[in-house]
């Protein structure tokens, strides 16, 4: 195979487009050699080390806190706690949650009461790291220890310890999704499948590079510098300006180069808030690295969630009406970017299924463990597991082949564009096909033969699953007032900058904070089709920064969407600077603007080649040799196009939770196959393939990349990581050793291939994509699946473990509950 | 009571360079490193010794700086991801990770880099197996090893372009 062929080319030769060519990354030449600029690489003169100091009790009482000891030690230079950083602030946080979670207070620090364990109590500033932990370690808190609720059901019971007493209960939001008519369904169809319980469990995709800050508060100026690894810096801005009474153009937010987020960098705010206090209080700069331990115990979990009395009527056809079931989210101890999570899901309502009839009772409850946020997959992996596992629960009880069962209920290739029963639109796509490219890659029908020949009893056993799964891109944000009617967000955006320098120097700067996206060759490639120049002449600015870069209220990197919002915008922002150096170079040249064009960093008449005047000229005649222009030339052009990209989204319907909630719907099939030792519960991968749809691939090397990436830490969940808390609120797994994060022996070579089908809603026909819906954890569950018998329990859990497969594989012959139930009106199907 | 503690003199070789320092007995190397030399290409991803961003060769091993004190390096001599690259050339495996999209955010690189380095100067032409045993150490979370295993392969066979089975192609 030619390196052309497969997408990617070593060298940067001359090409027709740079959009769709697997170019090697600008990002990559300092990256490998140690030279990325990473939060814990920054500094500034006369910076502190902080230390946050937390709790170790899941809930409990703060009787007293004496800072004294730590004060005493050399070194130290000031203490923050929580009653002093809400005495610096103007207000809690900025909640989301209407009702009665619209009263919790949070602050920068815990108040009065802790209610995780890791909950942030002080944080202490001293000359050296070392120094900082020891002083953190002599400061002295009397605690009054609680009751704690670490299950997102019992949370919402009326016996379960309250978190929040401002609030009055643990339901931070209910809200009834309610479409057809479930009832009908239930009542008319030739089948009811019922599922006991289904659980999704609490993982983080944890980035290896882990929170940090340099935080400075400037008292003189009022100016608030926070250099930081936030995914979403100026949404950070907007929860923290009102608390700490800064408006926003006094904060100078910046990033470079970020270790990996995957949602998680989002919710860190809080800590931001009170590095910014304890800067102001100390009156020097405040560095802080946060500790892996720390990030697993206090940095942010996945949403873990739980489904209880799903029904699922089915046709004698295999047709799937739809489903009820109530759904438990529990979201931790605090509302850092919940309840938001209760509507997101709701995008993909139907997943790749034209189901009509769904209902689905969501709450979302506060537990006494580390607040969760978004992480790879947000909200919608686990509505689309939950679905993945009906669609083969179904095909199990009902003795239809789950690969046939899907091409039969998916949405079809000639029913695009799609309307689901809450009003989102399916853009494009061709699932079946998808499908069967897994399975080919896979070798499915091989592995199908093998299975057959080992069966059961002989040690190992086969299973093949596989998962399809919807990466929607691109929020409407209005969809948060499903959640809150009050809140006043709609639509989406990004924001860009294109310019030309003094020099002629051609330079794109963004309002996104990439971590791994590749975001400075991908906007290269974009812009350098538009201007007509090599990738290698467009400077992309790394990173963020507030005083430079563009930005709007949602800028940021995250939820599946550069390729539409962030090259939407680079591409609008581009062509707006050509059309500016078409109209300066057409006046030097003394032709008319469509007489002239764009080649290789040079205006040049179309006509006559000879006649042409390179960037520099253009940029002398504007920047610093005007007065050769005419007044409207000079009035009208700046060489410094902004351009805000902007999704046509209306608001939704409250009432109805009905609206397009979303832009774009890229598709993952995964196909997985797995060897099950019958001793042990081992699951050992034996071949593993992602079919990716993403319309048009700006880049074919990263789409593909973060195909795997997305693949591998699905893998990794489904089978080795899990935050497990024990009765008291303890995390079981606090660092590394015990949360086992998936290595190279763990994954296996991951086969990809992929559809172009574009979205006819984009500018450039692509599709957001990178989060990947979870589509492993639905392939690895349903494979496991196949491997056991009809009479053993079905596979009612996202994480599966040794000892959990096990039990599943023993399930039958303990006569312990299978967890399922049928109710037939016609006989068999 | 805590008593804060000693300091030592030590001299350590990092990528040809000699250097003296004094340091608090109780530092870790991997500190030593990024924040008293400013050497802050070796990262760190863990305080368990769990994750390799860290990985240095020390006096031909590949180690974990975040798993010894800054005064067990004493007279030691370190490679790091710094010293990879010579006179503006990217190293072979450098070349391979960036033409294979072999990182992401890159954060996981230099330790991973370390590793494949050490993997290959004592075994030429590992195996895919091998090569993922050689990194078993070094998580990354961003590519699910695969663009890594390829660019690692993609050395040892000498075959820079070869991209395995798996990119994009349609079926
Ligand atoms: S930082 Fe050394 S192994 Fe993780
Ligand atoms: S490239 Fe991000 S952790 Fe490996």
């Amino acid at each position: 195979m030619s390196a052309a062929s497969n997408g990617r080319t070593a060298t940067r030769e001359r090409v027709t487009t740079w959009t769709g060519q697997g170019i090697p990354r600008k990002e990559d030449d300092r990256l490998v050699q140690g030279e990325g600029s990473f939060i814990d690489d920054m500094g500034m003169q006369g910076q502190g080390y902080a230390w946050f100091v937390r709790s170790p009790h899941a809930h409990a009482r703060i009787v007293s806190i004496d800072v004294s000891p730590a004060l005493a030690l050399d070194g130290v230079y000031a203490v923050l706690t929580g009653e002093e950083a809400k005495s610096m602030c103007q207000e809690p946080f900025f909640r989301i949650a209407p009702g009665a979670a619209s009263h919790i207070e949070e602050w920068p620090l815990a108040v009065g009461k802790v209610r995780y364990q890791g909950d942030a109590v002080a944080v202490v500033l001293a000359d050296t790291r070392e120094n900082a932990r020891d002083a953190a370690e002599l400061i002295e808190i009397e605690y009054d220890p609680l009751p704690a609720v670490v299950d997102g059901v019992e949370a919402a019971e009326s016996s379960a310890p309250i978190l929040h007493e401002e609030a009055g209960t643990n339901v931070a939001w209910n809200g009834v999704f309610n479409y057809g008519d479930i009832d009908w369904a239930l009542e008319n169809a030739d089948h009811v499948v019922k599922i006991d319980r289904l659980h999704f469990h609490r993982f983080s995709s944890t980035p290896i590079e882990a929170a940090g800050a340099v935080v400075d508060w400037d008292v003189g100026s009022g100016v608030v510098t926070i250099h930081t690894n936030h995914q979403m810096p100026m949404f950070a801005a907007m929860f923290m300006g009102p608390t700490l009474g800064v408006p926003i153009n006094k904060f100078s937010f910046s990033s470079r180069d970020i270790g990996g987020a995957f949602g998680t960098k989002i919710g860190f705010y809080p800590q931001l808030a009170a590095l910014a206090l304890l800067s102001k209080k100390a009156g020097r700069p405040v560095k802080w690295t946060e500790y892996r331990t720390e990030n697993l115990l206090s940095s942010t979990h996945g949403n873990e969630r739980t489904f209880l009395d799903i029904e699922v009527p089915v046709m004698a056809d295999g047709t799937i009406l739809g489903f009820k079931t109530r759904a438990y989210d529990d979201v931790g101890a605090y509302l850092h970017y919940e309840p938001l999570g209760g509507v997101i899901w709701s995008q993909v309502l139907p997943g790749c299924y034209k189901l009509k009839h769904i209902k689905v009772d969501y709450s979302a409850t506060l537990t006494n463990k580390c607040p969760v946020s978004p992480n790879r997959g947000y909200s919608r992996m686990q509505h689309l597991w939950l679905i993945e596992r009906i669609v083969d629960t179904v095909a199990r009880e009902l003795g239809f082949d789950p690969i046939e069962l899907r091409k039969l209920n998916f949405v079809q290739p000639e029913d695009y564009p799609y309307e689901t029963p809450n009003g989102c639109v399916y853009d494009s796509g061709d699932l079946p096909r998808s499908l069967d490219m897994a399975l080919e890659l896979v070798e499915a029908d091989y592995w199908r033969a093998r299975q057959k020949e080992l069966g059961k009893g002989k040690g190992k056993r086969i299973g093949i699953g596989v998962g399809s799964t919807l990466d929607s891109g691109t929020n409407n944000f209005g969809q948060a007032r499903i959640i809150n009617p009050e809140l006043p967000f709609s639509g989406n955006g990004e924001a860009a900058i294109a310019k030309l320098d003094l020099y002629g120097e051609v330079n794109v700067n963004l309002g996104t904070s990439p971590q791994g996206q590749g975001h400075e060759t991908t906007a290269a490639q974009v812009a350098a089709d538009i201007l007509n120049v090599s990738p290698d002449k467009v400077t992309v600015s790394i990173g963020f920064e507030q005083a430079n870069n563009s930005y709007i209220g949602f800028s940021g990197t995250y939820a599946s969407q550069f390729a539409v919002t962030g090259l939407g915008a680079v591409m609008g922002a581009a062509q707006k600077l050509r059309d500016e150096i078409l109209e300066v170079g057409a006046y030097a040249l003394g032709l008319s603007k469509d007489e002239v064009e764009l080649s290789d960093g040079v205006c040049v008449s179309k006509n006559d080649p000879s006649k042409s005047i390179p960037f520099i000229g253009i940029a002398n005649l504007v920047y610093t040799n005007n007065a050769v222009l005419t007044p409207e030339l000079r009035e009208k052009v700046s060489l410094t196009c902004r351009y805000v990209y902007t999704p046509p989204f209306q608001v939704p319907d409250t009432d109805r939770k009905w609206g397009n909630l979303t832009l774009t719907y890229a598709s993952q099939i995964h196909a997985c196959v797995v060897e099950v030792d019958e001793e042990t519960g081992e699951v050992k991968i034996l071949a593993y393939a992602a079919v990716d749809d993403c319309g048009r691939r700006i880049n074919p090397a990263i789409v593909e990349g973060q195909v795997h990436g997305a693949a591998g830490l699905g893998i990794a969940a489904a089978l080795y990581e899990s935050f497990d808390y024990d009765e008291d609120g303890q995390l079981m797994q606090p660092s590394f050793y015990e949360y086992h994060v998936g290595t190279a022996l763990d994954i296996p070579h991951i086969r990809t291939s992929y559809i172009e089908s574009p979205s006819p809603f984009t500018p450039n026909g692509a599709k957001g994509m990178g989060e990947g819906g979870g589509g492993a954890l639905h392939a690895v569950c349903n494979a496991i699946q196949d491997t056991l018998d009809k009479d053993d329990a079905i596979v009612y859990d996202s994480h599966n473990s040794w000892e959990r497969v096990y039990d599943l594989l023993k399930s039958g012959e303990r006569q312990a509950p299978r967890g399922v139930s049928v109710l037939s009106r016609v006989s068999g199907s | 009571m805590i008593t804060q503690s000693a300091t030592q003199a030590i001299e350590v070789t990092i990528n040809g360079k000699t250097y003296r320092r004094v340091v608090e007995s109780r530092q870790l190397l991997v500190h030593f490193i990024r924040d008293t030399l400013g050497l802050t290409g070796t990262h760190i991803g863990c305080d368990t010794g769990s994750c390799g961003a860290c990985s240095i060769i020390m006096n031909g091993k590949l180690v974990k700086s975040c798993m010894l004190l800054a005064p067990q390096a004493d007279g030691a001599v370190i490679e790091t991801v710094e010293g990879l690259a010579h006179d503006g050339e990217l190293s072979a495996l450098q070349e391979s990770f960036r033409d294979h999209h072999g990182l992401q955010c890159g954060y996981c690189t230099p330790g991973m880099l370390m590793a494949a380095t050490y993997l290959l100067r004592n075994n030429p032409s590992p195996s895919e197996e091998e090569i993922r045993r050689g990194i078993k150490g070094n998580i990354c979370r961003c590519t699910g090893y695969v663009n890594i295993v390829r660019s690692i392969k993609a050395v040892a066979d000498g075959a820079q372009l070869d991209m395995g089975d798996g990119v994009a192609k349609e079926v």
